[in-house]
């Protein structure tokens, strides 16, 4: 067992978890945070997408023990007073999501992109999303949203 | 995934002393996690690296530029020193995976893997590059020794790849649609009295494609290759790509990478 401490979306936690728990699983079954996804688990789909110290990593491949001392946020970490993040906001106003599953990590991973790039082209986007995978194939509105919430950080 | 004891270690000789038969060296783990999830690998012993501080970084010098081995992608992709000295392997960095990937992955994690189709390795048969490990130099062209096998001994730790700073070179790689691995993957590099032209995801293990070499040691310029004959004998065949394919990709590739050298 490992005694993980890490400050999740503004709050200090520290949980004795066993060794191999995987950030993704600490979130969702320890911390009761579910609105992080698991689709494939093995880093390939994006849907458990958060962010570590500012930087989107995918946490289904990263150790809980290996991100002690490290900043978390995750998309229920988005919400200010009550209103959505502009990137939750344009993704609803765009429909840029049907089934919602990858909803999440697309929303963590296009946040990263504009802290990068304040205004992407399509193409940008589209390679900055290569390691989100939409099972309803929406990706066209999930470009109108990112565009939109560019337009509005 | 079966347990295992995670060790978090801060120096080279701690990391060393606690490998045995059963450990593993985590990096990025963006292949040993996912091997171990899969039940490909399990551990006694799982030593984490990434918080051993000289691991990490990046020199260049006049003939060099030397990078730790938990360096990650992104850093080699968004560095000025590696951009100014070797503007092909920024842009080799910058193409593996996703983002997510290269926020984690790490350079000594690729090469130590030596996947048949991961972009690194092509880069330290290129770049003539030397691999510093925590006793002993190896060079490029002795370290990669056949399919996920290099000449690494048991518990050896990778603290640096240094690669020698060509003429000129470029990387060119046919990925795969869904991982960004390369199906065909082609780095050629003009040194000032050799020529590289390293091949990744074409045969089990990256590998210097001599008959292109040579052309091109005479005459650095893509119709110099018209006809070199690329034969398919050794080259993988998949649902991807089959063996003859891929024998085209790698003369295809070469070509254009000497075009944009």
């Amino acid at each position: 067992m490992k005694k993980v401490s890490l400050e999740v979306n503004g709050k200090k936690v520290s949980k004795e978890v066993p060794d191999h728990t995987v950030l993704s699983v600490f979130l969702r079954e320890v911390l009761n945070l579910t609105g992080t996804h698991v689709g494939c688990d093995t880093s390939q789909c994006g849907a458990c997408v958060v962010h570590v110290d500012g930087k989107s990593i995918k946490s289904c491949t990263a150790l809980a023990a290996d991100i002690e001392g490290s900043k978390v946020t995750t998309i229920e970490g988005l919400v200010s007073n009550g209103k959505m993040h502009p990137m939750q906001e344009a993704f609803k106003k765009q429909h840029g999501l049907q089934c919602g599953f990858c909803t999440p990590g697309m929303v963590m991973s296009a946040i990263d992109l504009l802290n990068h790039k304040k205004n992407p082209s399509d193409k940008e986007i589209r390679d900055w999303l290569e390691g989100n995978i939409c099972r309803c194939t929406g990706y066209q509105n999930i470009v109108a949203a990112v565009k939109e919430a560019a337009s509005k950080m | 995934m079966k347990t295992f004891n995670y060790h978090s270690t801060k120096d080279v000789k701690e990391a060393t002393k606690l490998a045995s038969s059963s450990s593993a060296f985590l990096a990025g783990g963006m292949t040993t996690l996912p091997s171990m999830k899969l039940g490909l690998a399990s551990y006694k012993d799982i030593i984490d690296i990434k918080r051993i501080k000289k691991l990490s970084g990046i020199k260049a010098s006049g003939k060099s530029v030397t990078i730790g081995s938990t360096t990650k992608h992104v850093e080699v992709a968004n560095s000025k020193e590696v951009k100014k000295a070797i503007p092909s392997l920024a842009a080799l960095a910058e193409g593996i995976g996703d983002p997510q990937v290269r926020n984690r992955g790490t350079i000594g994690g690729s090469i130590a893997n030596n996947d048949p189709s991961a972009d690194y390795p092509s880069a330290c048969i290129a770049l003539n590059a030397t691999i510093h490990t925590n006793n002993r130099k190896i060079s490029a062209d002795k370290f990669f020794t056949g399919m996920f096998e290099t000449s690494l001994k048991k518990g050896e730790l990778i603290e640096a790849i240094e690669f020698q700073i060509p003429e000129k070179s470029c990387y060119q790689k046919y990925p795969n649609p869904a991982s960004r691995y390369a199906i065909v993957g082609v780095y050629v590099a003009k040194h000032k009295s050799d020529v590289n032209v390293a091949v990744t995801g074409a045969k089990s293990c990256v590998y210097n494609e001599k008959s292109i070499a040579s052309a091109l040691l005479k005459n650095f310029s893509s119709s110099s290759l018209d006809n070199v004959k690329i034969s398919s004998s050794g080259m993988n065949s998949d649902i991807h790509a089959s063996a003859d394919y891929r024998a085209n990709m790698v003369k295809i590739f070469a070509k254009k990478a000497v075009d944009a050298c």
